[in-house]
């Protein structure tokens, strides 16, 4: 009985509303899907950071313990005090960091060659360097490693970012060379026809428009550098010269078990590139669909 | 007359200058292109090379230090085509592919559609879920899942065995390798799925909302205007980010090879790791090259497919 006074206000209300009502049970429905959606794709991040904070008795329980309630920083100092942590960090650093300075100025010129002039061998060049972006690097993987044995340059960071950097390029050649065709030609012209030298016009007006553009490049470079482990992985032998990526999968075949501190190390890795990635997503995703759907 | 040639030697001069100009104008790309084209050309294009020679020749451990090959024709294809477990490794490495690729398109584009029907709050929430997913750097994703998939304390089996949908207590998902390459199919779409929603979801953006009312008017089902109006309209960005993912997936090495401590299973091997395996665990070179060789040519296909749309789609001009 008292369910009937409930739903049933008005004679006239329940015909006016239903149809909205039912739009809005159905728009409840997705959300419900989407936060189901949600909870899968996020729940390895989030078992990754959880257990990461869990003393290591709540880790190994045959229960799961899904937030931990006495948090604890203990598997972070472990995992930071295993050998060789920070050697990898260093290497790291100096990889990734001249892999995105070189990669940016490369990538830069030959994005303003692009799309500033038009040249006899343009098209090919731009078949290229989008195929390049298609050849199989762990196809590669052998006579790369011979070339480079022949230049003796296997166990050294050189090599290692003189390879990244070939992986590296195609991909901000691309992206820079959309950024460039983006700012319209007639500005640089009106500032040509106001007094700028050609230089000047190009550092007064194209640079800052392409800023963007460049911050985008590089921190892209930057993710493709730190997460790469293939060609860290075959040419990097010495402990004290591996890249952080080898350094945590090395981990796991050291002590497999010892996942508390393993979470950490992974979590510790993972940190500088989430907080990249947040910064520029929309960017990347952007610059792939502009212009591919046409109305 | 003095100055009739004087204004004529400056008129030919300035012609002079002019064209010296127009040189230096038509040299600029090829000097701006040089450093990056001369980095591609030396790491990309003479290992290429290399590969494919090697691919012909009798390459073990001497040869490395020799830095010479015996040229013995086409004996390691020969060698690898009458090999079984080549076909084995192929046909696995085919259907791991078809899985992971048909997988990872579906349920991306399904996320993208479910994104245009949710309220801005989770929409916002789900797209900042699938950014952070898809930083996650692929080895930090191997250990995570390895930790899920534990047999022992692992969340995986506890939640199937309270599920009750079989007998999860210590099971070892890598013990059967059909278990196991779902593992690894279940970690690569759940990798790969961020991209292909995102980029989806923004083609989706694009679409003329008046195509998609007129169709509504003229009484179109929402299936058939996805089917009809959207679907069409998003083939170029469907064909890009699927031969994208076969080549991705395809060379799949790492996520195997991290997970299984570098020893893989005879069972687990993919085309990329069998290679791998030829070249640089039992020093057979040339065997690796042309198993290598072979995957570039599956592979190439793929490319093929991506350039043609990328010209198509006037991104090139």
């Amino acid at each position: 009985m008292s369910s009937v006074t409930q739903i049933a206000p008005t004679p006239v209300a329940p015909v006016v509303t239903r149809p909205r009502s039912r739009k809005r049970l159905r728009k409840a429905g997705w959300n419900l899907v989407a936060l189901a959606v949600l909870i899968v794709m996020v729940f390895p991040v989030y078992w990754m950071v959880s257990t990461a904070f869990k003393p290591g008795r709540k880790i190994l329980s045959y229960t799961p313990q899904w937030f931990p309630t006495h948090p604890t920083v203990g598997n972070f100092t472990d995992a930071v005090r295993q050998p060789f942590f920070w050697d990898a960090v260093r290497n790291s650093v100096i990889v990734t960091s001249v892999v995105v300075v070189l990669s940016l100025v490369l990538a830069f010129l030959a994005a303003l060659a692009l799309a500033k002039f038009r040249f006899y061998g343009r098209k090919a060049f731009i078949v290229v360097i989008l195929g390049v972006q298609m050849v199989p690097l762990a196809a590669l993987i052998i006579p790369l490693y011979i070339t480079l044995a022949r230049l003796k340059e296997v166990d050294k960071l050189s090599g290692v970012i003189v390879l990244y950097l070939t992986f590296v390029l195609p991909f901000a050649v691309w992206t820079l060379r959309g950024f460039l065709l983006g700012v319209p030609k007639e500005l640089e012209e009106s500032a040509m026809v106001d007094g700028c030298t050609r230089f000047g016009a190009f550092v007064r007006i194209l640079l800052p428009l392409v800023g963007p553009g460049l911050v985008a490049t590089s921190i892209f470079a930057f993710i493709q550098a730190w997460n790469e482990f293939i060609i860290a992985y075959v040419f990097l032998h010495t402990p004290e010269r591996q890249t952080l990526m080898v350094w945590l999968a090395s981990f796991t075949t050291l002590r497999g078990t010892d996942w508390g501190p393993l979470m950490a190390g992974a979590t510790l890795c993972a940190l500088p590139v989430v907080v990249f990635f947040l910064l520029v997503q929309r960017r990347i995703a952007f610059g792939l669909t502009a212009g591919a759907v046409k109305g | 007359m003095a100055s009739v040639a004087e204004s004529e030697f400056l008129i030919a001069s300035r012609r002079r200058r002019f064209s010296r100009r127009r040189l230096g104008h038509a040299a600029a790309p090829y000097a701006l292109l040089a450093p990056a084209a001369a980095v591609i050309g030396v790491i990309l294009a003479y290992p290429l090379y290399l590969l494919v020679k090697m691919s012909f020749q009798k390459y073990g451990i001497s040869s490395l230090i020799s830095h010479k090959g015996k040229w013995i024709g086409t004996a390691n294809y020969a060698s690898i085509f009458h090999d079984a477990e080549f076909w084995h490794v192929v046909l696995r490495t085919v259907l791991f592919t078809a899985v992971c690729v048909s997988l990872t398109m579906v349920l991306g584009t399904a996320i993208a559609l479910l994104l245009l029907q949710i309220g801005r709050v989770m929409r916002v929430a789900l797209t900042t879920a699938l950014v952070l997913v898809w930083a996650v750097p692929v080895i930090v994703a191997v250990d995570v899942w390895r930790w899920m998939v534990d047999y022992e304390f692992g969340v995986a089996n506890w939640t199937l065995a309270k599920l009750h949908v079989g007998n999860f207590v210590r099971h070892d998902w890598f013990a059967n390798p059909w278990t196991g390459l779902g593992v690894f199919a279940a970690l690569i779409v759940w990798g790969a799925i961020p991209f292909v929603t995102i980029t989806v979801y923004a083609a989706l953006a694009q679409v003329p909302q008046e195509l998609l009312e007129a169709a509504a008017i003229d009484g179109a089902r929402p299936w058939a205007i996805f089917r009809e109006v959207t679907l069409p309209l998003l083939k170029p960005i469907f064909v890009i980010l699927t031969s994208l993912s076969i080549i991705w997936d395809f060379q799949v090495f790492q996520q195997i090879w991290v997970m299984l401590d570098a020893r893989p299973a005879s069972d687990y091997y993919t085309m990329a790791i069998y290679a791998f395996h030829q070249s640089f665990q039992i020093s057979e070179y040339g065997l690796g090259a042309a198993i290598a060789v072979v995957m570039v040519a599956f592979m190439f296909v793929a490319t093929l497919v991506y350039l043609r749309q990328m010209l198509r789609t006037g991104e090139v001009h």
